[in-house]
């Protein structure tokens, strides 16, 4: 059922201002355009702070010089478990952290005392295939979140009382929101979760103010649409190619950049043909929601591998030329470069960042990769390929630093995995991936020790990486090696710092931009796949992370100790932590 | 007729035209509230999806040591199937009654046993199957169950077993002995 109600904001939501003791809220400075086009230094106002995507934040108080004596100032239990992905935002004092169920904080962030709470009273039978929430957007003197049952909620920033929500689709039948949702001019922008149930995916606008759609763009054609012939027959109503991460924006242009996700089934005999906009980055007009240009990372994909994490918007220098790009490090193993144009997306080039076996070459004009058969499985086929399902990279941001014209990738090296597709039925609301599990597999997944479908390559001596590239001269700067795998978004700051969580022995660690010697580090309470932050008050730099592992993280640690056969245990349970330097106590 | 009788008339006729609606609605209500109850006492069970969806489930097609088969329940007063609420899904199996473990045989019907279909974890479809190990798993996170001993947790993220439907047998078909064991609860408040 879709229905939007004053009603049922009333019964179904519950938002606890008073009795969590806001004391002297901070006032709170409206969020225009022009703010979230230039953010103040102290600021932190969207999923990466910037519209381009960079996750940099230009304090430099916290510096390589003494970062070694940060310290936490304090901590916020979020009273809730699974994974807390979504990074603090700030606003002139005021943070919003939200967490799994859809649930937002407010708190001042100097101080850390609560100023209110929503807690979302989901539907009985919602099931969560990825419990967690990457946070809010801020627009005038609101608040917005995307929620797990599929709905857009607009809350009053200061009470936290709820103005408006508003369902954008049926949970029932496979779609779920995680993402933090886009403000550009008036308009509250999302996407939709529900790949693997058979969903068709889509970007849609709502009136900041109303919450009434303003336009919305399937990622997958209808009949008549360009493109919809690259799906045969009824494939395309069910074809997938989600959008479940924060898209990017050129105003220069006004064009928004989504990734997709990939089609489904997973197994591309499913769906013969190119299966347009999946595994993509897709350009849409901010006005209008039309699509203005499109590059698909790979086409008719086989491995899972979803192109969610949208581009960076930064300048390359290609020979003597300066281009306006895209960047993307592609869950497919891939670093892409392309050029961003007002009615097109252009590819200049493309080189992997970690193992990759599937592709057999590039098209050095179009991009279009060419695939070893061996490395492409199928229904009834199975196949080993490298980068393993969850990526090269997979959902957590990577960082762009201007002072060290770096950029920071969180990848996963020596990953491989066995696919083996599978009929199946689609039906409602029910799992759609047609893949086969446990002995049904032949091959060389059968022979995973383990039972699983994940495997590390021959000789592998690490997983995780931490990598610099200098993307002028296309070359890995550096690379700090984690033993196990790497779960963490990415924060660089203009103290010549890069921080960054995402392993299992629970650190929060610092390291120097142009070096990547580690600077110090932190042990929280769990593992870290929250996007961490930083900003200022009265002359005082935060960083700001959430630590609680889950969703993807805790599945890779468990498909790694079905590989060893070991046990790790790492905490559930999200805290939030600020860090200052001592003087600041 | 006068006109005050035609009144009348119109106004008896419109009452009972009214409370017929009135009737009708709360059949409705009562039906709509028999879709959503859990599986009950007496039910049988009939397939919920595929090429025999809506049919009587026989112990004689269910294949011997294979995979869940999901489906609701149905009155067999009123014929109302429970199918209100995906939280009604009930997966059998089929086992030599030899391999199942006591407390299981003691709620079995002929080596057949059925649980609720919904993960104690974060709610999703037990879906997937491992025919290696015979345990069913959940398509989301992939803890797995084990069919012959209360669904207790074999692997994975759910904190507890699933809660299984006590079963009886008429002339080859499967009857509720009982509702479920314990609630459909899941990790909602996560």
């Amino acid at each position: 059922m879709i229905c939007s109600s004053k009603i049922l904001v009333l019964i179904a939501t519950l938002v606890v201002p008073a009795a969590l003791a806001a004391q002297d809220s901070p006032a709170y400075r409206p969020v225009t355009q022009e703010r979230l086009l230039e953010p103040e230094p102290e600021n932190w106002l969207m999923y990466r702070r910037t519209y381009d995507g960079w996750g940099y934040s230009p304090l430099e108080q916290i510096d390589t010089s003494n970062v070694a004596s940060l310290a936490p100032l304090w901590t916020f239990s979020t009273s809730a478990n699974e994974g807390h992905q979504s990074p603090p935002i700030v606003n002139d004092g005021i943070m919003f952290i939200t967490t799994p169920g859809s649930r937002i904080i407010a708190l001042d962030a100097r101080t850390g005392n609560p100023l209110w709470r929503y807690v979302r009273d989901l539907p009985e039978d919602l099931q969560q295939l990825h419990p967690t929430n990457r946070g809010v957007a801020l627009w005038q003197d609101k608040v917005y979140v995307a929620t797990v049952d599929a709905f857009v909620v607009a809350l009053e920033a200061t009470t936290g009382e709820v103005v408006w929500e508003k369902a954008v689709e049926d949970y029932s039948v496979g779609y779920y929101m995680t993402m933090a949702p886009l403000a550009i001019n008036g308009k509250i922008m999302v996407g939709v979760s529900g790949g693997e149930f058979g969903i068709r995916g889509f970007v849609t606008a709502l009136d900041a103010e109303s919450g009434d759609e303003v336009w919305k763009t399937y990622t997958i054609p209808g009949p008549g649409e360009r493109g919809h012939k690259s799906w045969p027959g009824e494939t395309w109503r069910t074809g997938g190619a989600p959008v479940w991460v924060t898209g990017t924006y050129d105003p220069k242009l006004n064009l928004t950049y989504w990734g997709t996700g990939n089609g489904g089934p997973w197994m591309g005999d499913a769906r013969p043909g190119d299966n347009l906009y999946a595994t993509s980055v897709i350009a849409l007009d901010a006005d209008s929601g039309k699509l203005r240009g499109h590059h698909q990372y790979h086409w008719n994909g086989s491995w899972d591998w979803d192109e969610v994490d949208p581009p960076m918007l930064l300048d390359v220098k290609r020979g003597s030329r300066t281009r306006k790009v895209l960047v993307h490090p592609g869950r497919n193993g891939y670093l892409w470069i392309l050029e961003r144009k007002k009615k097109a997306i252009r590819f200049i080039d493309a080189v992997p960042y970690v193992y990759q076996n599937a592709f057999t070459s590039i098209d050095a004009k179009t991009g279009r990769p060419s695939y070893d058969p061996e490395h492409t499985p199928g229904t009834g086929k199975s196949a080993l390929t490298c980068p393993g399902v969850a990526g090269g990279k997979n959902w957590p941001p990577a960082a762009y630093n201007p002072k060290t014209g770096l950029l920071y990738i969180p990848a996963n090296e020596n990953t491989c995995s066995s696919l083996e597709g599978e009929e199946i039925e689609y039906r409602p609301g029910r799992r759609f991936t047609g893949v086969a599990t446990g002995a049904r597999r032949s091959g060389a997944a059968k022979k995973n020790k383990g039972g699983g479908s994940f495997f590390l390559r021959e000789g592998w001596d690490h997983i995780g990486e931490l990598q610099a590239w200098d993307l002028n001269a296309g070359k890995k700067v550096w690379t700090q090696e984690f033993e196990l795998q790497l779960w963490g978004p990415v924060l660089t700051t203009g103290g010549g710092l890069v921080f960054m969580g995402g392993t299992s022995d629970r650190y929060f660690r610092a390291f120097d931009a142009t070096t990547g010697d580690i600077l110090w580090r932190q042990r929280t309470n769990s593992g870290i796949t929250g996007v961490p932050s930083s900003y200022e008050i009265d002359g005082t730099q935060y960083v700001a992370v959430q630590s609680g592992w889950g969703v993807d993280a805790q599945r890779g640690t468990r498909a790694i100790d079905r590989f060893f056969g070991t046990k790790t245990y790492i905490p559930f349970g999200g805290v939030l932590w600020v860090f200052a330097l001592p003087e600041a106590d | 007729m006068k006109p005050r009788d035609r009144r009348t008339l119109f106004k008896s006729t419109l009452a009972f035209l009214l409370g017929l609606r009135g009737v009708g609605r709360a059949h409705a209500q009562d039906e709509e509230a028999a879709r959503k109850a859990r599986p009950q006492e007496g039910d049988f069970l009939i397939y919920a999806f595929g090429d025999k969806q809506g049919e009587t489930v026989r112990i004689a097609d269910l294949e011997p040591n294979g995979e869940q088969v999901t489906c609701y329940a149905k009155d067999p007063n009123t014929g109302v199937v429970r199918d209100g609420s995906r939280l009604n899904q009930v997966l059998v199996l089929r086992f030599d009654p030899e391999e199942l473990a006591e407390e299981t045989r003691a709620v079995s019907a002929e080596g057949v046993v059925a649980y609720s279909g919904i993960c104690t974890h974060t709610g999703c479809d037990i879906s997937m199957w491992d025919d290696g190990t015979r345990y069913m798993l959940c398509s989301c996170h992939e803890t797995e169950f084990d069919p012959r001993n209360s669904a207790v947790v074999i692997s994975g993220p759910a904190p507890r077993r699933l809660p299984y439907l006590p079963l009886k047998q008429e002339d080859g078909t499967l009857i509720a002995a009982g509702s479920f064991s314990g609630k459909i609860r899941f990790q909602k408040e996560l």
